[in-house]
């Protein structure tokens, strides 16, 4: 294989607590090619989003690194742009200005007026929300702002597309109508995507591969899946195929057999342990 | 106390839209309530106040009540009126005596003064106003970008909060000896462009003033969402641009929930030391007609009273019309 676009080599990520250094990551190691489409996925606090916050340059890893296309990353970029679970759109600004406020930032030199206004325009459409151009945050709705938050992440042309549970917020038809979306937008522009999910078959449809972490603390690279689903693909179509199926049958296995969330009981060191809620019942839904 | 009278205010301007432009037989009765109720409030005040006032007597006769403030009031429009016309006949007989100096003599020296005449209750309230806006855009300029500069860094933040904490409840009676002395020794000219008393009742307003704006401020600016912050570093905002298109619009509501607040405190704190300091202005009205107890003098202050009442409404009125046309979240 040729050189990794994106590659992550032992990376760990120590928290300080009163009570000393909580390791919440440990030695994770990752190569993601040009244009592979990943999916994180492990049960919660398992430490996905830090990773995803790392590769983001969000936080700095307390050992090892990240380099992308033979830099490291030590710092946030507009090349690796981020859709945050919330949208995180400014609600004072119009879903049009929420998008110029990223091309003008990234732009500014290199494109004339009406580059920016034609490639804003351009990137509203692509996620179909150009008709609501000149409306706030407030007047759409979650699954439009997302939308939005996608465009504008688009919009900064990143070699890496950063998602933290991007549908994580929406019901389950919302999500099931952008997932397709995003994969109709992933087919014209072949981007690398790091996605990190809760949800068994989001994971599956959407992914080259899926990741899958192990539970915290010093959470590690599980197993890594590769799904060989030809593409485009389709959800109904899918739900009765074989090797679907049987993805999706390794990945439960993985989440609820060989990662149960009590296990991490047994992890915890000395009295303080106390029986922790299953926090992930919900994450196999839709 | 503010936001309800805003609220009644607001129901009633709403209400006179909805009788203009056709309702509902239902809702006209509930609009019809929302505009009634507030004149029942002040039809059933006045007539206790008309009850009670004669039942209580001063040295200076009988508490006035709504009448003979409303008589006053009138008299008080007089005073200013016949005030003014004889100021503008001192100008004109000014200006011509003036004239003919000057043609007898194109060299004489001539002088122009001001009409010596006492500042009417009108002229009060005007400089009063121009005090208090004038403490108020101090307090808020002095506020505002402390606010941002504590709000963005916790450490100074954690280092100021103390003093922020021990000055706040400071009473305007105790800064004013300080601010006439500290005025009086460093405000020396001898052609000033402001009186000292100007001077006085200003930084007195300001210093009471700025410290809701200045709380509400840091807490906005330290409280925007962090997902926008993300943005902000993913995209690489300059600090400047940081502050500007992310930092200060996102905290514009409490930015101005604070300056109404401090706005109120400045028009409170004025009057009190406009009394204290005997410097020009309603305060100074007021304690002007209690040294002079006359049979009106009772009446007078009650004018002044609903005045100041009345502007501080208004005040705290403009306010929020600024801020609906500024803030996103309105």
């Amino acid at each position: 294989m040729s050189k990794p676009h994106l590659e992550l080599t032992g990376v760990e990520m120590a928290f300080d607590t009163p009570k000393g250094p909580f390791i919440a990551l440990d030695n994770i190691n990752l190569k993601i090619q040009k244009g592979e489409f990943v999916s994180l996925i492990g049960h919660s606090g398992c430490g996905k989003s830090t990773v995803l916050n790392i590769v983001a340059g969000l936080l700095q890893a307390s050992r090892g690194g990240c380099v992308l296309d033979g830099h490291e990353v030590n710092s946030p970029g507009p090349e690796r742009a981020v859709v945050f679970q919330n949208h995180a759109l400014m609600p004072w600004l119009t879903v049009y200005e929420n998008v110029e406020l990223a091309v003008r930032q990234v732009f500014r030199k290199s494109m004339t007026r009406q580059e920016r206004k034609d490639w804003i325009t351009h990137n509203l459409e692509l996620v179909n929300m150009a008709h609501a151009a000149n409306k706030r945050p407030g007047e759409i709705s979650g699954g439009m702002a997302q939308r939005v938050g996608i465009a504008r992440a688009l919009a900064m042309k990143p070699s890496v597309l950063l998602m933290d549970e991007p549908f994580g917020a929406l019901d389950a038809l919302t999500r099931a109508h952008l997932q397709d979306s995003l994969m109709e937008i992933q087919q014209e522009l072949n981007n690398t995507v790091i996605m990190i999910t809760h949800d068994v078959d989001e994971a599956v449809l959407l992914s080259d591969r899926i990741i899958m972490m192990t539970n915290g603390p010093a959470a590690t690279v599980g197993e890594d899946l590769h799904i060989d689903l030809p593409r485009p693909r389709n959800r109904v179509a899918l739900a009765d195929d074989a090797k679907y199926v049987h993805y999706r049958q390794e990945v439960l296995s993985f989440l609820y057999e060989k990662q149960r969330k009590l296990e991490s009981l047994n992890s915890r060191r000395g009295s303080s342990a106390k029986p922790e809620a299953p926090a992930a019942k919900h994450s196999a839904s839709a | 106390m503010t936001t309800l009278s805003a609220r009644i205010s607001q129901s009633m301007a709403s209400g006179s839209r909805q009788l203009l432009s056709g309702i509902q037989p239902g809702e006209w009765l509930s609009q019809g309530k929302q505009l009634l109720l507030p004149l029942v409030g002040i039809l059933v005040f006045l007539g206790f106040w008309h009850l009670a006032a004669p039942q209580v007597e001063t040295s200076l006769g009988a508490f006035p009540g709504p009448v003979q403030v409303w008589e006053q009031s009138g008299q008080l429009w007089q005073e200013h009126v016949s005030q003014r016309e004889r100021a503008d006949k001192f100008i004109t007989m000014q200006e011509e005596r003036n004239a003919r100096i000057l043609a007898d003599n194109p060299e004489a020296d001539v002088r122009i003064r001001d009409y010596p005449g006492a500042p009417t209750f009108l002229d009060q309230v005007v400089t009063s106003l121009l005090t208090v806006l004038a403490g108020f855009a101090l307090a808020s300029l002095i506020a505002v970008p402390l606010g941002i500069v504590f709000g963005l860094n916790r450490y100074f933040q954690a280092a100021v909060n103390p003093l922020i904490q021990i000055f706040k409840p400071v009473s305007p009676l105790a800064w004013l000896p300080l601010v006439t002395m500290v005025v009086s020794a460093t405000y020396v000219s001898d052609d000033p462009m402001f009186e000292k008393s100007f001077l006085t009742s200003m930084i007195t307003v300001t210093l009471c003033s700025l410290w809701p704006t200045l709380i509400n401020t840091s807490v906005g600016v330290a409280a925007v969402n962090p997902d926008l912050l993300n943005v902000s570093q993913v995209l690489r905002l300059s600090f400047w641009t940081h502050v500007r298109k992310v930092v200060l619009p996102s905290s514009v509501p409490m930015i101005f929930t604070g300056l109404r607040v401090s706005l109120g405190i400045a028009w409170m704190v004025l009057i009190a030391a406009e009394m204290l300091a005997q410097s020009p202005g309603l305060g100074k009205f007021v304690w002007d007609e209690f040294q002079n107890g006359s049979s009106q003098s009772l009446s007078r202050i009650m004018v002044a009273v609903l005045a100041i009442g009345f502007i501080g409404f208004l005040l705290d009125r403009v306010m929020l019309l600024i801020q609906r046309k500024v803030a996103w979240n309105e």
